[in-house]
This record gives structure tokens, C-alpha cells and sequence, in this order.
């Protein structure tokens, strides 16, 4: 059978081969070596070594990125997963409106991160301005701004998988412990949550690659303002390739390395949790 | 029991009220949406009074100066045709490279599981000179990019199912006189069923509301998506019509509520299908 589909693979495998070439493969290939060059457009790029991934480290606005994007993946990584496991408790129990409320907080995760910046910056600016603040003159009204928009659109999503999870621990587990005398705050811990290990590996990988990586809530909630306070990595970057001329090797280079550190970040936390999770 | 019952209740209670403040924002969105668009920064959270109330003028606003509905049309051929091209396009891809078995194969395989895990600023500049030097800016051929940078996810899901079909089924067909192309369309695809939908959900999630991709690759003079041209009205400096924003944000929701609620069942499962593989 192997044999007879193998001669069929220019219909299975050409078009997205295609696609996946000039899609992915080739400007990924061509973005590495153009991180190594000083460059406009593409003609007229001339290799230099290092030197722009030296003048990345040099760019205090890129390094102040960093650990704002930080600090931000971070907090949202903690309150997300703490209230969507907390809310997935509450409401895999028999209570009345389960359905609804599940409907409820998983909503804003289907609309788009440029519309929920906008529906926010209303709302955020409208509260600041009875005490005549507005959202874009403080890091700080930035900072916590982005956080609540990211946890509203978040938990929801987080807490269907946590509720998916904790489904699937089989009931008689809990039951035991009960008999064995065991008081709800010691199964939580000893229970539940080991058992729910492989749903909280899943989500704290998604939380924090979504807060490393995020782009338009930061670009329509507050462009970076004031004075790119509030800018996160990934419009930095942005802001690198169309904003400053002569920039675009400096872009790619931080390109690069947000790409690594995506990637480097993400399998560390998947080792960590991994390692905890058990065996049913 | 009776003090299970009495936690319900609080329970059920307390989230009520957190649920309120949940569709708050986009109700508030909603009635600001009918305002006189002076008042709409002034007062964001008074209903409209006899003063304040223009009915639909700010839509009207919306799609004529902004070519609202245009963006909308575009947006929906984007999305459309890239979820239909993607479906048809990668599960062909990973039912071959599950059931052809070679170090080219495998190959393929990894490469698409690595392009789940990089961020899409490591390829945006790049991407958008390879789109403009094959004269791909438009919601047509953005449909190829798409179907190149979302193939990831797509191959990755659908050959985790591929596994899970006993290959006994499709060397029956095969036996039987059908070709590889019958056997896929006529005996696999109606089996994956499921997996079309979980991974049809996330696509058409990704690609509604994505901005940068189109952003940087269409031709913005020909055409616009949505979150594009409400981007465009927000960032365009000097008069900023905040009316046409709030219509053109009710009318960005929309859509995406009726979804939601029309097949909520399948989104939700397609979500947490798409969560536990990736």
C-alpha cells in the first residue's frame, strides 16, 4: 500500500510544500542570514558579521522591552493560571448556570487582540478620566491595563482546558482519599492537582508564549506609550524594521534572538512541569 | 448536603455578578455605539439620552468614509479561503507523511512542528518582501501564505488522528481497486471529520483576527481587513471619529458572538483538542 501512495506525491505533499516554502521555509532562511547583514532592501544587503546583534545590546529602549515583556509574562502567567484552575474547580462542581458562565468567560478569547485594545482603552480611559488620567500617561495604568485585558481574554481559554483536565481525573481517586480521611484543602494538593499536571503543563506553556510573544493588544491598547514605555518585545521589533531608518539588519538580529528565546523559554518550562507530572 | 446546596448558591451568585462585569465592556462598547461621537469620551458610561442619541448615523459613518463593509467582504473571502484551502491541502499532507513511512517524510514532519514554535516577527519582514516580489498582496494570494505559515498547526493535529485510524480500513479500499486519491476522499476524510472541525475553529480564529500577516503583506491600498481598517481609523492622527470606531468594533463583535454562539459546542472542543496536542 506504502508503495502505490508514494507515487502520488505531487498531489498529497505539492501545494502545501509549496506554500510551506515560500511561507515559511524560505523567509525563515533568509531572515537568519539577513541578521547578519547591514541591508535596506534585500539587493542591496552586504554581510557584517556580529555587528548587529551588538548594536541590539546597545538599544536601551530593546533592553528595556525585555524586561518589561518580562515582568508582564510573569504576572499574567501567575493570575491567569491561578483563576482559570480555581474558576475550572468551582464550576466542574453541580452548581446552577455552570453552562452559561463557561459560555461567558470563554467569549473575548474569539475576538481579535486590535477590537478587544480599542473596546478597553475606552472603558480604562473612561474610569481614568473622572479623576483626569488617561491611559497612555503612566507605564504603570499601561502596565496593569494590558495585564486585566490579557487576563479577560485568557482565563476563559485557560479554564476550558483546566475543566477538560479535570474531568478526566477519574472520580474514585477523590472519593478515596476521602475515606482515607484526607480534608478537601490535602486532596487539592495531593489529588487533584498532580493528577492535573499534563492540563497545567499545556496552559502555563500557552500563557507564557502568548505573553511573550504579544503584539496587537500592546499596539492598540497603548502603541508603546508613554515615551515606548509600555512596548513589549515583539513592537519593539516592529517598531525596529518601520520606524527607524537604516534599522532593518538591527531588526532582524532582534528578530533572531526573540525567536530563540521564545523557543529556549518554552522548552524549559515543558522540562520543568514535565517532570512533575504523573503516571496514571 | 445542605451546606453543599448553600455553597452553590454563592457560587452561583458570585459569578453571576463577575459574568455582568465580564459582557460589561462590550455592551458598554455597544451602547456607545448610538452616542454623538463628542460625547463618546465625555460620558462612556451614561446611556444615550435624547441629546447624545444619533441611531445609526455612526454606522453609516463607518461604512461609507471607511469601507467598512468592503474590509468585511475581504476579510471573509481571506478567511474562508484560506480555511477551506488549508483543510483540503494538509490533511492530504499528513495522512502521506503519516502513512508513507521515510526519512523525507519525517523530515516534513519535524519542519512543521517547528514552525509551530516561531514567532511570527521572525519572519514578518522577510515574508512580506517574498509576497511583494511574487505579487501575492492580495486576499488571494495571501491565501498560499497562509496555507504555508498555518500548515504547522493543520499537519501537526491532523496526523495525530491519522495514528489513531487502523490502516486495515484504508488497504481494505485499496484492496477493493480504489486509488490512493478515492481511498483519502472517499474513506479517510469522512473519518477525520472531527478533527476537520477542531482544526477548521482554530484557523478561521487565527486568520478573522489576525492583523500584522495582512498588515504588512496586502496591498493596503486595494485592500483592507478588518482589524485593519479599524487599526487605520484609531492610528490615522488629527480627527479621530471615535463614532465610526464604536460602530465598526460592534460590528467586528457581532459576527464573531453569532459564531460563537451558533456552534459553541464544537468551538470549545475544537479549543481544548487543539490545547492538549499542542
Amino acid at each position: 500500500m506504502e508503495k502505490s501512495i508514494k507515487r502520488y506525491f505531487p498531489v498529497f505533499l505539492g501545494p502545501t510544500f509549496l506554500a510551506f516554502l515560500i511561507g515559511f521555509i524560505a523567509p525563515f532562511l533568509m531572515g537568519i542570514y539577513l541578521s547578519f547583514c547591514d541591508f535596506r532592501t534585500v539587493t542591496d544587503a552586504k554581510f557584517n558579521g556580529l555587528s548587529n546583534y551588538v548594536r541590539l545590546f546597545q538599544d536601551g529602549e530593546f533592553v528595556h522591552a525585555f524586561f518589561f515583556t518580562a515582568l508582564f509574562t510573569v504576572t499574567t502567567l501567575v493570575l491567569i493560571n491561578v483563576i482559570a484552575f480555581a474558576v475550572a474547580l468551582v464550576l466542574t462542581r453541580e452548581i446552577r448556570g455552570t453552562n452559561v458562565f463557561r459560555t461567558v468567560f470563554f467569549m473575548p478569547n474569539l475576538i481579535g487582540g486590535i477590537v478587544l485594545g480599542y473596546v478597553w482603552q475606552l472603558i480604562f480611559n473612561g474610569i481614568l478620566a473622572r479623576y483626569d488620567l488617561a491611559l497612555k500617561i503612566s507605564a504603570a495604568y499601561g502596565f496593569w491595563g494590558l495585564v486585566v485585558v490579557i487576563c479577560w481574554q485568557q482565563i476563559g481559554y485557560m479554564m476550558i482546558i483546566y475543566i477538560a483536565g479535570l474531568q478526566s481525573i477519574p472520580g474514585d481517586l477523590n472519593e478515596a482519599a476521602e475515606i482515607d480521611g484526607a480534608n478537601g484543602w490535602q486532596r487539592l494538593w495531593n489529588v487533584t492537582i498532580p493528577n492535573m499536571m499534563p492540563s497545567i503543563t499545556i496552559c502555563t506553556f500557552l500563557t507564557l508564549t502568548n505573553g511573550f510573544k504579544l503584539f496587537d493588544q500592546n499596539l492598540s491598547l497603548t502603541a508603546g506609550e508613554p515615551m515606548k514605555q509600555t512596548e513589549m518585545l515583539a513592537l519593539n521589533i516592529f517598531n525596529t524594521f518601520y520606524g527607524r531608518v537604516g534599522y532593518q539588519g538591527v531588526g532582524q538580529a532582534k528578530a533572531v534572538l526573540f525567536f530563540i528565546l521564545v523557543v529556549a523559554l518554552g522548552l524549559i518550562q515543558l522540562r520543568m512541569t514535565r517532570s512533575k507530572e504523573v503516571q496514571q | 448536603m445542605r451546606s453543599k446546596a448553600k455553597g452553590g448558591w454563592f457560587a452561583t451568585i458570585l459569578f453571576t455578578v463577575v459574568s455582568v462585569f465580564y459582557v460589561a465592556p462590550l455592551f458598554i462598547v455597544l451602547i456607545n455605539s448610538f452616542k454623538k461621537k463628542a460625547f463618546i469620551n465625555l460620558e462612556p458610561f451614561k446611556l444615550p439620552t435624547e441629546k447624545t442619541w444619533v441611531a445609526l448615523e455612526n454606522f453609516a459613518n463607518a461604512m461609507e468614509k471607511y469601507n467598512f463593509l468592503e474590509s468585511v467582504l475581504w476579510t471573509v473571502v481571506m478567511t474562508v479561503g484560506s480555511v477551506v484551502v488549508i483543510l483540503v491541502c494538509t490533511s492530504m499532507f499528513a495522512w502521506y507523511i503519516t502513512r508513507v513511512k521515510s526519512r523525507a517524510t519525517k523530515l516534513l514532519y519535524l519542519l512543521c512542528v517547528f514552525s509551530m514554535v516561531v514567532p511570527f516577527q521572525m519572519v514578518m519582514f522577510t515574508l512580506s518582501l517574498v509576497t511583494d516580489r511574487l505579487r501575492l498582496g492580495t486576499p488571494w494570494g495571501l491565501i498560499i501564505i497562509y496555507l504555508g505559515f498555518g500548515a504547522g498547526l493543520a499537519v501537526f493535529m491532523f496526523c495525530g488522528f491519522v495514528k489513531s485510524i487502523p490502516i486495515e480500513i484504508e488497504e481494505a479500499a485499496m484492496i477493493d481497486g480504489c486509488s490512493p486519491l478515492r481511498t483519502f476522499f472517499s474513506v479517510v476524510l469522512p473519518i477525520m471529520k472531527p478533527t476537520y472541525i477542531s482544526v477548521g475553529i482554530l484557523e478561521t480564529m487565527w486568520i478573522w483576527n489576525d492583523f500584522l500577516l495582512p498588515y504588512l503583506t496586502l496591498d493596503l491600498n486595494k485592500f483592507s481587513t478588518i482589524p485593519i481598517t479599524i487599526q487605520r481609523m484609531q492610528g490615522s492622527y488629527g480627527r479621530v471619529d471615535m463614532g465610526a470606531i464604536m460602530a465598526s468594533l460592534v460590528m467586528a463583535i457581532i459576527p464573531i458572538v453569532v459564531f460563537y454562539l451558533s456552534c459553541q459546542k464544537y468551538i470549545i472542543k475544537g479549543v481544548a483538542a487543539g490545547a492538549v496536542k499542542g
